[in-house]
């Protein structure tokens, strides 16, 4: 029996344009343990809080496997996250950020077991630091953000790369929108590229001064940065999870994304 | 009898210096790699890094770490200067414009880091490179330096501690760690003392060094206008030029300029400062830059 068309690959007939056929040689897999799950995370300081939030769609390529996996975990609590003082959220692979958030609860448990007081965020920050690069050679595919009250009471909010190089900031966002949200935070927070109207001429004319900005106002910019980013991008959607810390402990906030 | 003797009797000042077993470690063996770190389960680990956060061999690498920069430091009749840019870049994306790149190695100084207040004392680190590796070791280096002095009772050489870290890179050669690294300090046993550190295990002595991206574009500017006798105010100056020459032509640089002067008394810092202003005010003040122009 032959088929009607000659779907032989090594013959010169016209075909597939793959450049390698099937059954050439043995194909060799790369070690790969990586996924990633995609969503973004936000967060934001002001003078007495600060505030931490990510989208909970879960995907995986293509694919939107859940629509409401937390990113944005609270610190050194019990189990429904009583009594924490910190707050932590990882984007990028869903398995390591949850190994990592469960390193550092752990971490910050002991502490305050040994030391009878509650680990402060510069400490936890340093300790962070040092867990994901302790991973140097096998990294976390993590992003992760860090925040909480500083000694002073103020908002502290701290951003690391995957293998722990970090850095205190007003505000950064982390994940598939990054992109797009951390230019909108630069000029809306940071007022970068703002002139007052009217200062000079030129080159004379004086740069807006950023200024810690009040809760409502952010948590609005929160909204906005990710109604926006829904719009443009697949792996975000389906719902905002925005937990708020401040001296009278921390705050959870859901608000719907759109499901598409 | 006398075999018996023999076998049970021992020189009398055996013990004294190091044992045998001592002075084979401290001679033969590798410094051992001084922190646990964990592996992956591959035959080939550096491979496999390589192949998930190399973003230059493999621009779609999954894992990308924040890179790029332009440092320099150099000598003069009044000390030591440190300047860097401030950009951390990730591929194509800027990760941070707002980056300390010079890491003070020192107890007393960790943490505070207030523009024009008195000399803190302690030596100063560079980071060039990858961002973890250049905070975490020198972070390591700190703690090495505080042992140091709480051991002998004074403060570590700056020859002494670019030698902890050269000595810790090379025994970590080809794991794929990316630094360099500036050490600058001024101590009584050496006057100021400049050492360039790298992930190859490199450790130079030197009057002046710049390191990353944009060195080329800083050495050219630094070299034709360095003397060994430049006044406090100039030396400040030409740092704070060369840095803004290496913004200007690489990509990877920018930012902030980030200034320091290191004295017998301690480190200086002179200020973090937005290139933009002080790019303009040196073009239209000193009609530098002028291949630069408002029309097309």
């Amino acid at each position: 029996m032959t088929s009607l068309i000659d779907h032989n690959p090594h013959s010169n007939s016209i075909g597939f344009s793959f450049s390698q056929s099937t059954n050439a040689g043995t194909k060799e897999h790369s070690f790969y343990p990586y996924t990633d799950n995609g969503g973004s995370v936000l967060g934001i300081t002001g003078k007495d809080f600060a505030v931490l939030a990510g989208d909970t769609r879960s995907t995986s390529g293509y694919n939107i496997n859940s629509r409401y996996v937390p990113k944005v975990f609270k610190i050194g609590g019990d189990e429904d996250g009583e009594g924490a003082h910190i707050l932590l959220s990882v984007v990028g692979f869903a398995a390591d950020g949850l190994a990592l958030k469960e390193k550092l609860d752990a971490v910050v448990k002991m502490y305050k077991y040994q030391h009878g007081k509650p680990m402060s965020v510069r400490a936890c920050a340093q300790r962070l630091s040092t867990i994901l690069y302790g991973k140097r050679f096998f990294p976390y595919y993590v992003q992760a953000i860090l925040a909480g009250l500083d000694e002073e009471g103020k908002g502290a909010l701290y951003g690391y790369d995957p293998v722990g190089s970090y850095e205190r900031e007003q505000c950064r966002a982390a994940g598939a929108a990054s992109s797009l949200i951390m230019p909108l935070l630069d000029n809306q927070v940071n007022l970068k590229n703002q002139y007052i109207p009217g200062s000079g001429e030129g080159h004379a004319l004086e740069a807006r001064k950023p200024e810690p900005m009040p809760r409502e106002t952010v948590e609005q910019l929160v909204r906005d940065a990710f109604t926006s980013a829904v719009e443009r991008h697949i792996e975000v959607g389906d719902g905002l999870q925005m937990l708020v810390i401040t001296a009278n402990g921390i705050e959870e906030i859901y608000h719907p994304l759109k499901k598409d | 009898m006398d075999q018996l003797v023999r076998q049970y009797t021992r020189s009398p000042h055996q013990n004294e210096f190091y044992s045998e077993q001592e002075q084979h470690d401290l001679t033969e063996a590798l410094p051992p790699l001084s922190l646990k770190f964990s592996l992956p389960p591959v035959a080939n680990h550096s491979a496999f890094l390589r192949a998930m956060t190399d973003d230059h061999s493999n621009p779609n690498c999954p894992i990308k770490l924040a890179h790029g920069t332009t440092t320099l430091a150099f000598r003069f009749q009044g000390g030591i200067i440190v300047c860097t840019d401030s950009r951390a870049t990730a591929g194509n994306w800027i990760a941070s414009q707002t980056v300390k790149k010079v890491i003070p190695v020192s107890r007393l100084s960790r943490g505070e880091d207030k523009p024009g207040s008195d000399p803190v004392p302690g030596l100063l680190g560079t980071m060039a490179g990858g961002a973890a590796d250049c905070q975490y070791w020198l972070r390591y280096l700190s703690q090495q330096c505080t042992l140091h002095e709480i051991r002998h009772k004074r403060r570590i050489t700056v020859a002494a501690a670019s030698k902890i870290l050269a000595n810790l890179t090379y025994a970590y050669k080809g794991y794929g760690l990316s630094m360099g690294t500036m050490l600058a300090g001024v101590t009584p046993q050496e006057g100021p003392a400049l050492y360039y550190i790298d992930s190859d295990g490199t450790r130079l002595p030197g009057n002046l060094f710049c390191v990353g991206s944009g060195q080329t574009f800083a050495y050219g500017v630094l070299d034709a206008n360095y003397r060994y006798d430049l006044t406090e105010e100039e030396a400040l100056e030409l740092g704070r030029r060369s840095i803004l020459a290496a913004m200007h032509r690489d990509a990877y640089s920018g930012g902030f300029i980030n200034l320091y002067h290191v004295t017998e008394a301690g480190w200086v810092h002179h200020g973090f400062s937005d290139m933009n202003p002080i790019f303009w005010k040196t073009k239209l003040e000193k009609g530098e830059f002028s291949n630069v122009t408002s029309a097309l």
